[in-house]
């Protein structure tokens, strides 16, 4: 099958400094594919340029006709902080894309998945940080997306919520057959929610490692297998030139 | 009560059973500073400091106020008030309008905004011979000076409000692919309200500002109009009614929207400066 969202020889520069170079890879249907890197290295401008928040680049962005096809949107955006309007109860920030108009059936459903059933009455302000991102990633599956992208969605929620935010969205993911693009700086994150692991590295960077991960859904954080792929993946992080 | 480490000096006694300060507790302080003004007036008139015929006692203001709503005080007051409320509407509903496009497009701002920073240096009453000019005595030259009068405070709110919000929410809506049409209904405007609510209180004080200063210069109803009257028969009693009503009026509006304003604002979580201890 071909790809969903294919980005090839992508280069990408703010005034004199460059910070993509000659970047490509494809998002299968069904991929799980995590953008891995240290802060910096342009991993989010990357989901930027696949989320066509940023036109400015060098190099092709395909999307696959598909995305445009049916109800959905094609993509749905996660970001780093849940971005809810203040002003909306949780089930209206759900249904932003339709105001008014929103399926309220469907966002009920997304509030039962996102086990915030009964909530959707509530204020953002009213909300802990890991349920105003339980609802932001409600917000991104509104739209009935194909793909999902996720720009470093658990980086500011504690530990504990993140593992249990991290299983809530490859639960979801998998229910509702979506592709999933996620930037991240967390190794053990990387590693335990895709199947693919894309290492940026370098000034300016460019993609230094590529690594499958090869174990079916649902994983066990404690298994040896995870454990030797991330070992794989910290040399390339160590050997890339600094 | 432990006040061991205080030192002995700092101690009070506590006055057992002294109503007043009971009273005083259940009071809203806002009213105290205006009560006792009053009580300072009645008396300074009573023994003779202050001479009747200058400032009036508060007991003969009274008695002025009952002489007036019997008669002509809710025709001035409603004079009054649909001139503010039509002008108002005008000018502040255009400035949300021109405030919001020039939010959003700093081309829009290159045009527009000198031009308007240049009129609003201009003081509003500077306006009223030319509106006299134009539009005659009626009314359509005093709403027009309040319109006028009420635009600025809220234009400029409004401005600052859109170019405040947080560029991360609009986002949020350019990934959704919404128009620039639905940017400013669903994100700017909402999302400037707080602003925005500043603008039209400022806004509405001015708008009563220029309602008695059109109605100073030629009226023959409205509170500015008992104004001039007041001060033509040397009744200072019924300028100070004017004032009082004028106040009112003031604090009664605005009022309104600052309830409003509670109303659409519940969703904010700012510090609302309330105090930290108890």
């Amino acid at each position: 099958m071909s790809a969903l969202l294919r980005m090839s020889n992508i280069h990408k520069s703010f005034a004199e400094l460059t910070v993509l170079e000659d970047v490509s890879l494809a998002l299968a249907p069904g991929e799980v594919i995590s953008l891995l890197g240290p802060s910096g290295c342009g991993k989010s401008t990357l989901l930027r340029i696949a989320a066509g928040l940023d036109t400015h680049f060098h190099g092709a962005m395909e999307r696959n006709p598909l995305l445009d096809f049916g109800t959905g949107s094609g993509i749905g955006v996660v970001f780093q902080e849940p971005r809810l309007m203040p002003w909306l109860s949780v089930a209206e920030n759900i249904g932003f894309a339709d105001g008014r108009r929103a399926d309220e059936r469907w966002v009920r459903q997304l509030l039962r998945d996102v086990g915030l059933e009964g909530r959707g009455d509530a204020l953002p302000k009213q909300l802990s940080g890991g349920m105003a991102q339980r609802v932001a990633i409600a917000r991104g599956l509104y739209g009935r997306p194909q793909v999902l992208l996720l720009d470093e969605p658990f980086s500011a929620v504690d530990a504990f919520t993140r593992m249990k935010l991290q299983d809530l969205v490859i639960k979801l993911a998998a229910q509702y057959e979506i592709s999933v693009l996620l930037v991240t700086h967390d190794l053990d994150e990387a590693v335990y929610l895709s199947d693919r692991v894309i290492i940026l590295g370098g000034r300016p960077s460019r993609i230094v490692a590529e690594l499958d991960v090869p174990l079916a859904q649902p994983r066990d954080r404690r298994a040896a297998e995870l454990a030797l792929i991330k070992g794989e993946a910290l040399t390339a992080l160590y050997q890339q030139p600094t | 009560m432990s006040s061991q480490a205080q030192p002995k000096a700092l101690q009070q006694t506590p006055i057992a059973g002294w109503s007043a300060v009971r009273l005083l507790r259940f009071t809203p302080v806002g009213l105290l500073l205006p009560l006792a003004i009053i009580a300072l007036l009645e008396l300074s008139v009573s023994r003779g400091w202050v001479p009747a015929w200058l400032m009036p006692a508060p007991s003969d203001l009274l008695m002025t106020f009952r002489e007036l709503a019997g008669g002509p005080l809710w025709t001035h007051i409603s004079a009054s008030s649909q001139r503010v409320l039509l002008g108002f509407g005008i000018g502040a509903g255009l400035a949300v309008l021109i405030g919001t496009l020039v939010g959003m497009s700093r081309q829009l701002e290159a045009w527009l905004d000198p031009t308007f920073q240049a009129l609003r240096a201009v003081p509003g009453l500077a306006w009223v011979p030319l509106l006299l000019i134009w539009l005659g005595i009626d009314e359509v030259s005093k709403v027009t000076l309040i319109a006028i009068g009420s635009f600025f405070p809220v234009y400029m709110n409004m401005v600052a409000g859109v170019r405040n919000v947080d560029r991360k929410l609009v986002e949020v809506g350019t990934q959704l692919g919404f128009s620039r049409a639905a940017l400013m209904r669903r994100i700017m405007v909402p999302a400037a309200l707080p602003y925005l609510f500043t603008g039209l209180r400022n806004g509405l004080s001015m708008a009563w500002l220029c309602v008695v200063a059109a109605e100073l210069l030629a009226a023959t109803e409205g509170i500015g109009y008992l104004l001039t009257d007041g001060r033509e028969v040397s009744r200072p009693d019924l300028v100070l009614a004017a004032i009082i009503t004028l106040a009112l009026m003031g604090k009664l509006t605005d009022s309104l929207l600052k309830h409003l304003e509670k109303r659409m604002l519940g969703w904010r979580d700012n510090f609302n400066g309330k105090e930290q201890s108890q």
